[in-house]
């Protein structure tokens, strides 16, 4: 049973959005689909917002909570899960393994503290080019908003 | 070198005439595990960085401190390899977590610092605590971020949690519960990284001093650990006074009230943290058979002998952990207890995940509970 939460979610003072700052985004993309779909947006010449590093992975199921909070340990503004739609993988299920994960990690997240908004799940296939620049840009312009992440700095958490 | 002969100083382990007992001891070694405590300790005493730092093999200790206990030379070997790992972590060695790294990161963010942790949603209003200042502080640890990332083991950390309030709270503490709380740093310290540990440490003695709290109740065994023993060194002037929640509750037994909760068999699991490493054994055993009807029946290794969960430190889950901890619930079954108590919410995860073994499933599985769960059960209503 869910605690019915009586007590307001704390408040972090929104940072200063610095002028003409650009994220930074870590974008996982699944070799099947997503990354061959962000091949389609290049070969098509479709422009897109360009402040994202992709990391491409065999599959979305790969993609456990651990790597996107060292995504955001080392100092990522937002990071995007991506994969093939469901009923797509190239595994058969692979996607719906990434799904549990992606929960799991939303929850950890926003224990942290870090905005929801700052972490994302989308399913892109090859064909969808122009869907993978809409939400490149969908979602460089939503982390735009929230400001660089409270544990930005010098890439690498401070040794 | 040099580091390495200040080590075998302070452990002692200059004093080991290489009897083997810590070897032949180890519940990784004696169930082939290709690890050996004694190995270290020579090699520490030989000065030999390179044999200590080899493959990572310190990562494969449990810290259980069974050895400690066996050891005619008294070497305090757990505390040996707390600093072989400091010394491996400098060089570049990292324990391999099973978890993909997730719990250290969560950690290290921590450490770093600028976040405002949305830690406390699950405090509802019948639990009635303090924000920032109060007599009697609450150590929750990290229990609610367990609860979210072993969600597929029905962790339920948080239990114990909100049993301890409640258990506080009839005893008319409104203990201080602080969302500014952070890791405790006992997993980055036992993997080696002591820098964020460190960084960790002072965060929280400052934070507990500025509540102004004379009494610090942790529920945590290796939170409880951490705070009497390695946040030592760090405190400014007078530590509060820190006690377990069941040394706690065994001063206050009579206003509790307790009545019969319908549980009649219990066992009680030692966590390493609160027995061998803080000789705790007899509180949590009092507080459990304060509860009227409750009998305790000890498994074949208990107290000082008890067996570890296996996976102290988020850095050795392996064949052979599962091994131990079928071993040790099959043990638990053998007392034909209703039900596994523990005090540390690492055992519950652990004993929760091998329970899950298919296989295995119908000769292991027990239900589990942290030991304030089950006085809490007790209490009127």
């Amino acid at each position: 049973m869910k605690a019915v939460r009586t007590k307001p979610r704390p408040k972090r003072t929104p940072p200063k959005v610095p002028a003409n700052w650009n994220p930074n985004i870590v974008v996982f993309a699944c070799n099947w689909c997503s990354y061959a779909g962000a091949d389609t947006a290049g070969v098509s010449r479709i422009q897109h917002q360009p402040h994202f590093r992709m990391i491409r992975v065999m599959c979305s199921g790969r993609i456990q909570p651990g790597f996107v909070l060292r995504a955001f340990e080392r100092g990522a503004d937002g990071v995007l899960v991506s994969g093939c739609h469901f009923g797509d993988c190239h595994y058969i299920s692979g996607n719906e393994r990434a799904v549990e994960q992606f929960e799991k990690t939303k929850n950890v997240v926003t224990l942290l503290g870090l905005e929801e908004a700052r972490i994302r799940l989308e399913w892109i296939s090859a064909a969808e080019g122009a869907r993978f620049a809409q939400v490149i840009n969908e979602f460089t312009d939503q982390v735009r908003k929230l400001g660089p992440s409270p544990l930005a700095g010098n890439g690498r958490a401070k040794e | 070198m040099v580091e390495l002969a200040q080590v075998a100083t302070k452990t002692k382990a200059w004093a080991c005439y290489d009897c083997g007992k810590c070897t032949a001891t180890c519940p990784i070694s004696r169930i082939g595990g290709a690890y050996s405590p004694r190995r270290h300790v020579l090699a520490t005493n030989l000065r030999q960085q390179e044999e200590v730092s080899r493959n990572g093999t310190v990562y494969a200790c449990l810290t259980c401190s069974l050895c400690d206990q066996r050891c005619p030379a008294e070497v305090g070997y757990t505390q040996l390899v707390q600093k072989l790992r400091e010394l491996s972590f400098r060089e570049g060695t990292e324990p391999e977590c099973p978890h993909g790294g997730a719990l250290q990161s969560v950690m290290r963010m921590m450490a770093k610092g600028g976040l405002q942790q949305d830690r406390l949603n699950w405090l509802t209003d019948d639990l009635k605590t303090e924000p920032e200042k109060g007599e009697v502080f609450y150590w929750t640890g990290c229990t609610m971020y367990y609860d979210a990332f072993f969600s597929e083991f029905e962790a339920a950390s948080l239990e114990g949690t909100k049993a301890a309030i409640r258990l506080m709270n009839k005893l008319g503490v409104a203990p201080v519960v602080s969302a500014n709380e952070r890791c405790c740093g006992h997993d980055l310290l036992w993997n080696g990284d002591r820098k964020n540990f460190e960084a960790l440490a002072r965060q929280n003695v400052k934070l507990v001093a500025e509540s102004g709290a004379e009494l610090l109740v942790i529920s945590c065994a290796e939170c409880l650990r951490t705070w009497k023993v390695d946040y030592a060194p760090l405190f400014d002037g007078k530590p509060p006074r820190m006690v377990h929640i069941t040394e706690f509750l065994v001063e206050h037994l009579p206003e509790l009230e307790l009545q019969p909760n319908g549980r009649r068999r219990a066992t009680f699991q030692d966590p390493c943290r609160l027995g061998r490493h803080l000789g705790i054994y007899d509180p949590p055993r009092k507080a459990l058979t304060a509860v009227p009807g409750i009998e305790l029946a000890e498994m074949s290794r208990s107290g000082p002998r008890a067996m570890c969960c296996a996976g102290g430190t988020w850095s050795n889950c392996d064949r052979f952990a599962k091994q131990i901890q079928v071993g040790r619930l099959r043990e638990a079954r053998a007392t034909g207890a209703e039900v596994l108590v523990t005090a540390c919410p690492k055992c519950q995860i652990h004993f929760r995940c091998a329970m899950k073994d298919p296989n295995l499933k119908g000769e292991i599985e027990i239900e589990m509970r942290d030991v304030a769960e089950v006085v809490a059960e007790g209490l009127s209503r």
